[in-house]
């Protein structure tokens, strides 16, 4: 396919794979055969990573941790129970992105409560919800916002479009958030165990390069920005190398042919016009990270499903067994953990990470397991 | 004192008349008049019976049988070979028409690929309908005749059925349960549990066409695509291969896609399967939908193809066999069965890696982002 098998091409696969063992080679004594732990940060690229084996091209020495850019992974339990409260409430459609569905809550799913009579949708945008509100004039349509900067503009511009037309039985829970705060957490917290990060490609293309200058002035970390083909994510591992051998760390930009320097001007505005950040939002696995999650602004208050609604707004505790936080703080591989597997499955997931294809204990358990028995085993990873 | 002759006669004669009308009308053909199905239908009445005689008779040729049962000497299939074969399944598709075929058509293609990966000639078919109060009767009529069409086209009859309508809303526009019957020749066995390290697997064309026709035909993601449905009856590529080589295990690759038939071999042989990605045959327009969506065309359904399993040394052959008949001009070799990994299927990426292919968890979901 043009435009994809182009970024799919063994030959160059491999020599960026030399190029990658190369630069590792020229890593001082001190640190040879010492993990060199790079996160990628967007679930897009541990699907990728996964999907096509990256990691057992890669040196043993490089170790990939898989981050919390997936919005359904970072969806905590008591926003879940929230969402479920206003799904099952009189009259209302509950429209939802398909891979929330299965995200477990305290007591259930909304992929439970549809089963249960609740009227659940899977929608593949936020227009497709606002189409449902007008053909439904007599029920209450919500749209279940989930996301970070990728899928925040869709949302603000379907709002912005429904206060236009006057729609009056809209609303949008809102869940969504922004990676910045997150990431300035993760950074601050003192058992990351991280040495570079590949950027998130889609969220760059809206808010651009320049807000992870930080990351690099600050935390000292090298920071790419990176595509999701399989050259895209080995081409910035490469990039993420080299930077840590020469003893650099900057923000550089992998996706150039998608990601501009000042991002999509339009789409910023569209989220600014419509959001504003809450003072603190909730992250499973996480905790409370202040400004990280974004809420309507007052105009838009009539749209707001949290004050249409009597929702719980409990903050509710992940599940004891659950180890999501480490796994997302790079401590722990997805194998590693205490119920991977065994209670925790993609059929029967206690953390979030276990829910999407895009967290890192779903990818393991649907992709990954071969890495993870031959780990187990003391075999090689490369096949 | 008795009435006269002529006038009683001439009563009884106007009577006799006037029943003999009625009789007349009662069995006269009538079409069915309602734009729509409505519960009366499904209510054993005359509304069902015109709706029987109108629509579904003539588009089976009036194949069905008027008595509660089909009835078949034994002694004609028993010269067909020495075992029978017997097969049920439902169809509830949306939408009920959609680019390369509809619901009626993927029934009896359905049943009649049961039938074939099991190395039957399939025979007969019964047609069982759930009508939703409001269907179109012309939607109806269009999908009757489309089944009564496939069945013909596939020389297979249907030879029995049952109609019940249920009130709006109970279910989605129209459910069909078609059951078949066929005949194993004798000395013919496939099973999973043949498997044997070494077998290679083929595949008779292109992955996930179904999967991706549907998702595009229900007009929820604004995509325009050229990809139809592969919907087709399979029994006679089935029965050139089975002549061609020893066949080992077949199944038609349908919801779960190659994904779940895989795993489903894997786990009852208690042996690896290796799928090599690059030779999995997938057309660029359904791999353009896997990507839009984060699907994997290998988790998708497919109405007209199949898995087959042959020792290694025929696998040309085999090949050969499928490649001479149109549904299998694009058949293909896809992997192997090996002993790594019993129960686990692994894919071979081109990248040289290999990962799990594991069955999905419910049914594709398309990702956020």
């Amino acid at each position: 396919m043009k435009y994809v098998s182009e970024f799919r091409d063994p030959p160059a696969a491999r020599r960026l794979v030399a190029t990658i063992e190369s630069l590792m080679s020229r890593r001082p004594k001190t640190l040879q055969g010492a993990p060199l732990k790079i996160m990628e940060v967007c679930g897009g690229h541990t699907h990728a990573i996964f999907k096509f084996g990256l990691e057992t091209l890669l040196p043993e020495t490089i170790e990939l941790v898989h981050g919390p850019g997936c919005p359904v992974c970072v969806l905590p339990v008591g926003r879940v129970d929230d969402a479920i409260s206003i799904a099952t409430s009189e009259g209302v459609i509950f429209c939802t992105y398909g891979d929330a569905l299965r995200v477990p809550g305290s007591r259930t799913s909304l992929a439970g409560a549809k089963a249960e009579g609740a009227d659940v949708r899977t929608v593949y945008s936020p227009t497709d919800a606002l189409a449902l509100a007008r053909a439904n004039p007599s029920r209450r349509v919500v749209f279940f916002g989930l996301g970070f900067e990728t899928t925040a503009p869709s949302t603000a511009l379907t709002l912005l479009q429904a206060e236009r037309e006057g729609v009056s039985n809209f609303f949008v829970f809102s869940n969504h958030v922004t990676i910045i705060p997150a990431l300035r957490a993760l950074l601050d917290a003192e058992d990351l165990q991280v040495d570079g990060f590949i950027g998130p490609g889609h969220v760059s293309m809206v808010i651009g390069v320049e807000p992870y200058h930080f990351i690099a002035e600050h935390y000292r970390r090298p920071f790419v920005v990176s595509g999701f083909e399989p050259l895209d994510v080995l081409q910035s591992i490469a990039m993420v190398v080299a930077q840590h051998v020469e003893g650099r760390a900057v923000v550089e930009n992998q996706y150039s042919r998608l990601v501009s320097t000042q991002g999509n001007s339009a789409a910023q505005t569209a989220i600014h016009e419509v959001f504003k950040p809450r003072a603190h939002f909730e992250w499973r696995g996480l905790g409370s990270i202040a400004e990280s999650g974004l809420e309507l602004q007052p105009r838009f208050a009539r749209f707001d499903a949290e004050q249409a609604f009597r929702v719980p707004a409990l903050s509710v505790a992940d599940p004891k067994a659950c180890q999501c936080g480490e796994v997302l703080k790079g401590q722990l591989r997805p194998y590693e953990c205490k119920v991977f597997g065994t209670a925790c499955t993609p059929e029967t997931p206690i953390g979030s990470c276990m829910v999407s294809s895009e967290g890192a204990c779903a990818a393991y358990y649907s992709y990954g397991r071969l890495t993870s028995l031959r780990r187990a085993s003391g075999l090689k990873v490369h096949p | 004192m008795t009435a006269p002759a002529r006038p009683v006669l001439a009563e009884h004669n106007a009577a006799q008349v006037a029943l003999a009308r009625i009789e007349a009308k009662r069995h006269k053909k009538r079409r069915v008049q309602d734009d729509v199905v409505q519960a009366a239908h499904g209510g054993g009445g005359r509304a069902m019976r015109d709706l029987i005689e109108d629509l579904i008779l003539p588009a089976f040729d009036h194949a069905v049988a008027e008595d509660d049962q089909a009835r078949f000497a034994l002694s004609d299939m028993a010269a067909l070979g020495g075992q029978l074969a017997f097969t049920t399944d439902t169809y509830v598709v949306t939408p009920l028409t959609f680019p390369g075929g509809d619901i009626g058509s993927m029934a009896v293609h359905g049943t009649i690929n049961d039938l074939a990966v099991g190395g039957a000639k399939p025979l007969y078919l019964s047609c069982g309908l759930i009508l939703e109060e409001g269907l179109p009767i012309d939607l109806l009529r269009t999908i009757l005749t489309s089944m009564g069409r496939a069945a013909r086209e596939a020389g297979v009859r249907i030879v029995t059925g049952d109609t019940k309508v249920v009130a709006r809303g109970k279910a989605d526009k129209l459910f069909i349960n078609t059951a078949g019957v066929g005949v194993i020749p004798t000395g013919l066995h496939m099973s999973a549990r043949s498997l044997e390290p070494g077998d290679v697997l083929l595949t008779n064309g292109t992955l996930g066409d179904h999967g991706a026709a549907i998702l595009i035909a229900r007009g929820e993601l604004e995509l325009a695509s050229p990809v139809m449905s592969d919907s087709a009856p399979l029994h006679e590529l089935v029965q050139a291969l089975v002549q061609a080589v020893p066949v080992r295990a077949m199944r038609d690759l349908t919801r779960g896609g190659l994904a779940a038939t895989v795993n489903e071999w894997a786990h009852s042989a208690n042996l690896g399967l290796c799928i090599d990605e690059p030779s999995v045959p997938v057309r660029s327009e359904v791999q353009g939908v896997c990507e839009l969506l984060g699907l994997d065309p290998l988790h998708l359904a497919n109405e007209g193809k199949l898995l087959a399993a042959v020792p290694k040394a025929h696998a040309q052959a085999a090949l050969h066999a499928m490649r001479r008949h149109p549904l299998g001009e694009n058949a293909a070799v896809v992997g192997e069965v090996t002993s790594a990994h019993p129960g686990v299927v692994t894919i071979q990426t081109g990248f040289g890696t290999d990962r799990v292919l594991d069955m999905l968890v419910g049914e594709p979901l398309p990702r956020i982002c």
